[in-house]
């Protein structure tokens, strides 16, 4: 260090200058605050005990654990099972009840309902819409129309493990022949069998080909929609007496549905939202309106 | 005090004021990036991994090329909120044949890691082509385009080749039946044995509905359905030492 003789020092204010001189114009050395430098150390300090504390330091293998042995994952682990415990009473109940059960008991109804509810808006609705309403080739869950089956038991088989879905061993599955494109009805077949449709749920049809199409009816569709096209839960066979039409309702869909049907798709959601879900999920779209 | 003076040097000079700045930021670098490349734990070990499908990895091409990463990101952060929406939180080990990984933290669109298996091939076409007649309150653009464009497999056994020197395990048989393998994909008429003998869980269907051409819908699609369904969760021990992060 240099004697203070040696420093620069402003006449004006007494400060010591840095030195440094632009054409006589200097510039004055003033120390940082005192709390400023002081925080600043303090921060150095922090942060050593920061690093033994967390998970920080690269070694050559893997890093420094820390003490703590806090990580996100354990973070998040101990939310979620701190809310599984939260919920557990309930919902373990939910999981050991039957459906009867469920549906006499007010309070397990309720959380069923309301977290079905929830759940349908994350997991559901991107198909069936946010308010089940459905859409073409996703079936309206309010009405009491059910292709599979409206009682608690038939809706808790097809959330589980969906219709159609090769993933999962226990889904339901029904698939109609492709009338026109595997060339088993002529072209003329199938459009007398579309005005006997038509004429099955009373809408304006031809009735001259209507009675042509009833024979080929009782021939071919019979066996799974039933006599009078009532359909046939037991086979996923939609009725087509009502009106109510999965695909639409017009004559075209209807022709295009018997030559070459196209066949739907639900996901299994069993294994991924486990059993209370999946129950939970049930009794809500059992209530919903339709539930039979 | 005469080492510290020696600053006056570096400031009153510009090229070594430059080098000494890359000096200091590259020790910063090396101290955090470095150390991910050779640390055994950055990756868990996992079962159930594999190179994604030649099918699959046109669907990515095309993934990447329309810029679905922009609105969609592939990574469920360690949250409660997000691991109770899409399910549980992403691997590092989930993107080890990704070049490029397509995390990221910005949403517009819901997070895709995990979409494989929860809509059906039909629903994702149906959005693609028009994402409002399913979701009405959505913003994305349609993409009915892919329908129409034929997918050429000649040049995908290139597409593995390259990802191949970025260190994914192709191996030979892989590349060379590349074109095979992604034709037979999309078709579950073909005989298609060697694929499922070459890929674990493939999924095999007429992705797109049209049986009689190979579009790049069938490729999006075939993409779509495999993300996050590879890693066997039952194998995977999330309380390990090595598995925390």
């Amino acid at each position: 260090m240099a004697d203070k003789a040696d420093k620069n020092v402003d006449a004006f204010t007494g400060i010591e200058t840095t030195g440094h001189n632009w054409d006589g114009i200097t510039e004055l050395n003033s120390p940082l605050p005192r709390w400023w430098l002081w925080t600043f150390y303090a921060t150095i300090i922090f942060s050593i005990g920061y690093m033994i504390y967390y998970p920080a330091v690269p070694l050559i293998e893997s890093a420094t654990r820390g003490v703590s042995g806090i990580t996100n994952r354990q973070i998040v682990a101990e939310e979620l099972a701190a809310v599984r415990a939260a919920k557990a009473p309930i919902v373990d109940k939910i999981v050991a009840s039957d459906f009867e059960t469920i549906a006499a008991d007010d309070e397990l109804f309720r959380f069923a309902v309301a977290g079905g509810n929830s759940l349908f808006k994350v997991h559901c609705s991107q198909c069936h819409g946010s308010g089940a309403q459905g859409s073409p080739g996703y079936p309206n869950l309010n009405d009491d129309v059910w292709i599979w089956g409206g009682d608690m038991d038939a809706i808790y088989t097809t959330i589980a493990h969906g219709i159609r879905d090769e993933a999962d061993d226990d889904t339901r599955w029904s698939e109609m022949p492709n009338f026109g494109t595997d060339e088993l009805l002529t072209g003329e077949e199938i459009a007398s069998v579309t005005q006997f449709v038509l004429q099955l749920s009373g809408r304006d049809h031809d009735a001259v080909q209507a009675t042509a199409g009833a024979v080929i009816f009782e021939e071919n569709c019979a066996s799974c929609h039933g006599d009078a096209g009532e359909g046939s839960a037991e086979d996923g066979a939609p009725n087509l007496a009502d009106a109510l039409w999965h695909y639409g309702d017009s004559e075209e869909i209807i022709r295009a549905q018997i030559a070459q049907p196209r066949h739907g798709v639900m996901p299994a959601w069993g294994e991924r939202l486990g059993e209370a879900n999946v129950k939970q999920l049930t009794v809500y779209v059992h209530s919903l309106g339709g539930g039979e | 005090m005469s080492f510290i003076a020696n600053h006056k040097k570096l400031e009153r000079n510009l090229g070594w004021l430059f080098v000494f700045s890359l000096v200091a930021v590259l020790i910063g670098g090396i101290v955090e990036i470095v150390p991910l490349f050779y640390l055994k734990n950055t990756i868990e070990k996992v079962e159930g991994m594999r190179p994604y499908t030649p099918l699959e990895l046109a669907g990515r091409n095309v993934y990447i090329r329309e810029g679905c990463y922009v609105c969609h990101s592939q990574m469920i952060r360690p949250f409660r909120d997000e691991v109770e929406r899409y399910g549980h939180y992403s691997l590092a080990a989930e993107s080890m044949y990704d070049h490029p990984f397509q995390w990221g933290s910005k949403r517009t669109g819901p997070d895709l890691a995990r979409v494989g298996g929860r809509y059906s091939d039909d629903w994702h076409v149906q959005h693609m082509i028009d994402p409002q007649s399913v979701v009405p309150d959505s913003i994305m653009p349609g993409y009915s385009f892919l329908a129409n464009a034929e997918l050429d497999p000649a040049d995908i056994g290139a597409h593995l080749k390259a990802n191949r020197m970025v260190g994914v395990p192709y191996t030979d048989e892989m590349i060379e039946n590349a074109e095979v393998d992604m034709i037979a994909q999309a078709d579950p008429d073909a005989d298609t044995g060697d694929l499922e003998e070459r890929y674990d869980k493939v999924n095999i269907r007429y992705f797109d509905g049209d049986a009689t051409r190979l579009t790049e819908m069938d490729a999006i699609v075939a993409y779509m359905q495999m993300l996050g369904t590879l890693v066997d969760f039952e194998a995977f021990n999330a309380d390990d030492p090595d598995n925390q992060r």
